[in-house]
């Protein structure tokens, strides 16, 4: 890269970096404001076949993954601070910990998923469409898009996580640039907190 | 690393980094050439876009069909939408001068993601490409007209799929461009540059920025449904499923009418640049201008229902889209009073690009006062999906953000290229514009409340003679669009050389040498507490 760019990368503006992260969280509360609107609105139409829907659903497991995503928040909040008092270790073992929670948290979401499927509910399929009401039709796909939405955005801050533990490892982020890891975590935060509406409305409320 | 003094005099179009050529373009992060690799990009979209438009004025010379049939036609429309919406004037000057002079006009060396900055451009090309890979590929070319309206989007059998995806990578190219605009703005202005003295352009890109940010991912997510609705059938939109189709109207309006914004307000603060420097005067209001920015950039929200008045919406909600539509005028009009005061007593220094402002004044006012027309409610009815709508959308988009737009170009072109084009041409160039967009674009005011539809290849006996107009004017239109850019290119590289400050401006920007050096400023400058971006003796 040009000269320019070593320059500008060399003034190193922590502030910067956290405006931009909380910036782009709005963007993706904003995505999913979307999702949640489109919810209000077929649940105040279709009342009772979203109630039916619901009972579907595994609420052990939801409440399970609810309580993993809790505890993985908590683990990389944990491994930011131990950055900060520079202890490497530790924060590359509770960013591990955050990242184990969250693949189990996918593994869990997998077989729910797997087993929606094998009782012939996913989206568009014949089953639904024969034997299902329109409303019980559109929970189930905003069910889909909306869980699955958030997977992706798990895997998402998977990634990034990696990125940080990798930045943590060859020094490159360490107390004095903490910027990735903390951009990481807030990222998680947020994957969590759409979790923690997703769960009542899909789950709870019936 | 600091690059010495001596680096830092090679301008930014000769300095050689790491990669010569071409690479050193697309791989260099220096905002400057970003804001060139958008301007030579969305140019050649514009011309590829003008020349669909030119198309359909063609085939409506006459009734009947003239040159296409009736699906070549829908498709011609509806590419020529998406094109000059989400790949020109949705990007245009945020991303061509907003890139290449709100550093500079900041005293700042760069904006504060460089590399960011090029994953957008990079975005933007692809999301392009996919849009252009579904003319060329698969079964047709998309027909649903740019706003991608449920149900044609997931019934149409044609190639939608890419254009979709297009559209939403183009989006997501946008929402990083206002990322770091708002960061730059927040963090990197030089000391002693308030918020009460930027310059009325960055104002207007803050204020777009935001809704850049919070307004796309809206359209992003509904269009990745619509996707979702073609692929699976989900049903969210699909009546047929239980789903509303007119909620997909709704979500797609919450994005697009304050997308309207995001093309008009850096457009309005060309113009808030232009105007103060040829009138040698502070510009008048510069706090109502700021304060009429951020009102229109939030009340822009609020007003989605107007294009929807005919959808199918309770009246209670019509009368408050209504009213609202009728609040968010009020500052673009502040807006207008203020351009105008500031010429009021200023000794007016009458170049081509103050021709192009004062044009914009008069054809934006023409836009917006027909604006009113359609967000009244009983009006609306009257005109609604007629050729009205097009010549009011046209009259402020393209009137609006495209003179903005030349304007701009004229107005930064010896600054970007550090040489000046052939102002005589300039200027027949402007007059042969000016005319042919009148001629093209007035006429459907005519025809509208005649009652002719919009989107239609054919049309009744009855509108030929003022279809013939507008398609006469598209010509001239086409003529003034050959003269402008040939003078511009032939001058960007033979014309003689520009001094760094032509037009006598006060902004920063001027202070630079033409082309700016590579780092902008040797060092960066302090804003004493009497200076300011309009202070003219």
């Amino acid at each position: 890269m040009e000269k320019s760019t070593q320059i500008t990368h060399d003034h190193y503006d922590a502030e910067a970096s956290k405006i931009g992260m909380w910036l782009f969280i709005f963007t993706e509360l904003l995505l999913f404001g979307v999702l949640f609107i489109i919810y209000a609105v077929y649940r105040y139409m279709n009342t009772d076949a979203f109630h039916l829907a619901a009972e579907e659903l595994d609420r052990f497991i939801g409440t399970l993954n609810t309580v993993l995503l809790l505890i993985s928040s908590m683990t990389i909040a944990m491994a930011t601070t131990a950055l900060q008092k520079k202890n490497k270790k530790l924060t590359l073992l509770l960013s591990s910990v955050t990242v184990l929670l969250g693949i189990v948290f996918l593994v869990n979401k997998y077989f729910e998923w797997g087993l929606k499927f094998s009782h012939g509910i996913w989206p568009g399929s014949e089953h639904m469409i024969e034997t299902m009401s329109q409303g019980e039709i559109l929970f189930f796909g905003l069910y889909f898009i909306m869980t699955g939405l958030h997977a992706l955005h798990i895997i998402i801050g998977l990634v990034i996580i990696g990125f940080a533990m990798v930045g943590v490892n060859k020094g490159k982020v360490n107390s004095n640039r903490p910027s990735l890891l903390e951009n990481a975590g807030l990222y998680w935060h947020l994957v969590d907190l759409i979790w923690i509406f997703l769960f009542p409305l899909f789950y709870l409320i019936t | 690393m600091h690059t010495t003094h001596a680096e830092n005099e090679a301008n930014y179009l000769k300095y050689k980094g790491k990669y010569k050529g071409l690479l050193g373009w697309i791989l260099s992060t220096d905002h400057k050439r970003i804001g060139l690799l958008y301007l030579y990009s969305i140019g050649t979209m514009f011309i590829v876009g003008a020349l669909l438009g030119l198309a359909m004025k063609f085939e409506l010379l006459a009734p009947g069909k003239t040159i296409m049939n009736a699906q070549t036609y829908n498709a011609t429309f509806t590419v020529h939408g998406v094109i000059m919406i989400f790949m020109i004037v949705v990007p245009g000057l945020p991303a061509v001068f907003g890139n290449f002079l709100m550093p500079i006009m900041i005293g700042a060396k760069d904006v504060a993601f460089p590399k960011l900055n090029l994953l957008s451009w990079y975005l933007y090309v692809a999301g392009v490409f996919l849009v252009l890979s579904a003319l060329l590929f698969g079964s047709g070319t998309p027909d649903t007209g740019w706003t991608f309206y449920a149900p044609y989007s997931f019934k149409t059998g044609t190639n939608l799929l890419p254009a979709v995806f297009g559209a939403f990578v183009l989006g997501f190219s946008s929402i990083l461009t206002g990322l770091n605009f708002l960061v730059t703005i927040h963090r990197l202005r030089c000391p002693g540059l308030k918020w009460t003295k930027l310059p009325l352009f960055v104002w207007t890109l803050y204020g777009t920025a935001w809704i850049q940010l919070l307004a796309t991912p809206v359209v992003g997510i509904t269009l990745v449904l619509i996707a979702l609705e073609r692929v699976f059938g989900v049903g969210i939109f699909d009546p047929a499923l239980g789903g509303d189709p007119i909620l997909y109207q709704h979500l797609f309006w919450i994005y697009s009418h304050p997308a309207v914004y995001i093309m008009i307000l850096p457009a309005m603060g060309a113009i808030s640049e232009i105007i103060p420097t040829f009138s040698q005067k502070h510009v008048f209001g510069y706090k109502a201008i700021i304060a009429s920015t951020m009102a229109i950039a939030f009340v822009g929200w609020l007003v989605w229902g107007h294009h929807m008045y005919t959808a199918g919406m309770s009246g209670t909600a019509q009368y408050y889209f209504s009213l609202l539509t009728f609040i968010v005028a009020i500052p673009s009009a502040i807006k207008v009073f203020n351009w105008i005061s500031t010429m009021y007593k200023g000794s007016i220094n009458i170049q081509t690009p103050f021709y192009w402002a004062v044009s914009f004044i008069f054809v934006f006012m023409i836009g917006g006062l027909s604006g009113l027309v359609l967000g009244a409610l009983s009006t609306n009815v009257y005109v609604h999906d007629t050729a009205f709508v097009v010549g009011h959308f046209h009259y402020i988009v393209f009137g609006g953000t495209g003179f903005s737009f030349f304007a701009a170009i004229h107005y930064w072109f010896p600054k970007i290229f550090g040489r000046m084009y052939d102002k005589a041409w300039a200027n027949i160039g402007w007059l042969v514009f000016f005319i042919g967009f009148l001629a093209l674009y007035t006429p459907m005011f005519y025809l509208g409340l005649m009652g002719m539809p919009r989107r239609y290849y054919d049309y009744l006996e009855e509108f030929h003679g003022g279809n013939i107009l507008s398609t006469f004017g598209s010509w001239i239109l086409a003529t003034g669009l050959i003269i402008i850019i040939t003078n511009l290119v032939r001058s960007a590289r033979k014309g003689p050389k520009a001094e760094s400050n032509p037009w006598h401006g006060k902004t920063l920007e001027w202070a630079v040498p033409s082309p700016p050096p590579l780092e902008n400023f040797d060092e960066i400058p302090v804003i004493a507490e009497d200076d300011g971006p309009y202070n003219y003796k």
